[in-house]
């Protein structure tokens, strides 16, 4: 199979989307595992602030979040944009 | 440069035992130095009993070498002992069997080392225990070399069967079995160890749990051997399904993704199913009483933590079945491989991040039982959440394989 400029720039379109999401997902997921582990704990402790905690828990996982939506993103882009 | 046959055959056996033994020697020899650095802080804390601990340490060092040993081997025979026909096939197959052996006994090695180094920490604490500590440390270890176990067997067959078939399918099919078992056999080795390694703690602070302990230790375990037995499952089904009527293009592509995706998602999730379990072994040590409510938790925790790994099977199996039309196309073979990489990597940190939350909140239903149902639902949450970047993977990969 000959392969051509062109082609050859959405082959890497398509790898790059797959890195950028497949590298971009392990980070969001450890961070919001560990938050999670911390919210358990601390509700734990106190199981009278769980309300609060819980909601603590889910401002911080979605800040967390947001690097793994950048890397969606970046993967959308690749794969219909450009 | 022309190179014959032979010789891409000899090079793809050198190759492979290159990587058997380089890959397979980092694991025993983090679980061991484990099992040492254990073994000196309990002899500075219990001096009087260094000569039992001592030899508690080399017992269990002994069985972490397990996975770097069954490494050597397969590395001796890829030197000396590999052939069979000569063919691109059996390069493949060399190649691939170095793969698998190699990244296979990385896990196994750590993993076996927790038990061995807290079976010496307990046994500082409790000398009496020695004879169960022993048994529970070679139970635990045992259960925790079966993923390197699992890949040797994948190494053995990727070496001595003569695979037939369309040859670029086979290359591909081989080396994305090898990738499969090895990288798959990580996580679960790893995972097994925790569980292992808080049975043996455990013993020495509630003796009296002896055989219950380990009855956890083995669900635990078990449980987080799952994501290896995909794995397996994967790498049997990329060795001999017969793939060769497909189209060249994308399919060698696509089994070459396939091996990844169930391979590297596994990793997350048999981390994350051991954390949970080694959590459950010390909540059973702790609180004698709440056996019934760790265990449920634990069990939910970590049936969670092993969604990474099936989605990581579910991707591995549309890329294996999925009718392709035949193209010529580099970059619709690339957008296969790639959605195979994609939910592959993308699973290592959700099933990690699931197996913290599940961990965090069986050790805590452990301590305060009462508050079961609200650390039920905030660790479900909590990974779901985690979880979702895990999706956003699939989603990629789904949009790589159907829409492209």
């Amino acid at each position: 199979m000959a392969i051509e400029g062109a082609e050859l720039i959405q082959a890497s379109a398509f790898l790059g989307a797959g890195l950028a999401m497949g590298l971009g997902a392990i980070g969001p997921g450890l961070g919001e595992g560990m938050v999670g582990a911390k919210a358990c704990e601390a509700i734990g402790k106190n199981p009278g602030e769980a309300g609060l905690l819980t909601r603590t828990m889910l401002v911080g996982q979605a800040v967390s979040e947001s690097t793994g939506i950048y890397s969606l993103v970046i993967a959308l882009l690749l794969l219909f944009v450009v | 440069m022309s190179i014959e046959l032979e010789a891409w055959v000899t090079m793809a056996a050198f190759a492979g035992a290159g990587f058997s033994m380089g890959f397979g020697a980092i694991g025993a020899a983090i679980g061991e130095g484990f099992a040492a650095a254990k073994a000196n802080e309990a002899i500075s804390e219990n001096p009087t009993y260094s000569g039992d601990i001592v030899k508690m340490m080399l017992v269990g060092q002994a069985i972490a070498e397990t996975a770097a040993i069954f490494a050597l081997v397969i590395a001796v025979l890829l030197l000396f002992a590999a052939g069979g026909e000569v063919s691109m096939i059996t390069a493949a197959g060399l190649l691939a069997a170095g793969l698998s052996m190699g990244l296979g006994a990385i896990g196994s090695g750590v993993g076996s080392g927790f038990p061995a180094g807290q079976a010496c920490a307990g046994l500082a604490r409790q000398p009496a225990l020695s004879r169960n500590l022993t048994t529970t440390m070679l139970i635990g270890a045992a259960v925790s070399q079966t993923p390197a176990i699992f890949a040797m067997v994948i190494a053995f067959m990727l070496m001595f069967i003569n695979f037939a078939g369309g040859t670029m399918h086979m290359i591909a099919a081989l080396l994305g079995a090898g990738l499969c078992m090895g990288f798959g056999a990580i996580g679960s080795g790893i995972g097994s160890g925790f569980p292992a390694g808080a049975a043996c703690e455990g013993l020495a602070r509630q003796p009296a749990m002896g055989g219950r302990l380990t009855t956890n230790m083995l669900i635990g375990a078990a449980v987080s051997q799952t994501p290896a037995i995909f794995a397996m499952v994967v790498a049997f089904m990329l060795m001999f399904l017969n793939f060769s009527d497909l189209p060249l293009h994308p399919t060698s592509a696509a089994l070459l993704g396939a091996g990844l995706a169930t391979g590297l998602a596994a990793i997350g999730s048999g981390v994350g199913s051991g954390l949970a379990a080694g959590a459950g072994c010390e909540g059973w040590a702790r609180q004698p009483f709440t056996t019934g409510n760790v265990l449920v938790i634990m069990l939910v925790g970590q049936a969670v933590s092993q969604t990474p790994s099936i989605f990581g099977l579910l991707i591995s199996f549309v890329l294996m079945f999925k009718a392709y039309p035949s193209t010529e196309l580099f970059a619709l073979s690339t957008a296969v491989f790639s959605a195979g990489i994609c939910t592959g990597l993308g699973g290592i940190g959700s099933g990690v991040g699931n197996g913290m939350a599940a961990q965090s909140a069986v050790t805590w239903v452990a301590r305060n039982v009462e508050q079961e149902a609200i650390l039920m639902r905030t660790m479900l949450v909590g990974q779901a959440v985690s979880q979702s970047t895990a999706i956003y993977a699939m989603v990629i990969s789904l949009a790589l394989i159907f829409l492209v």
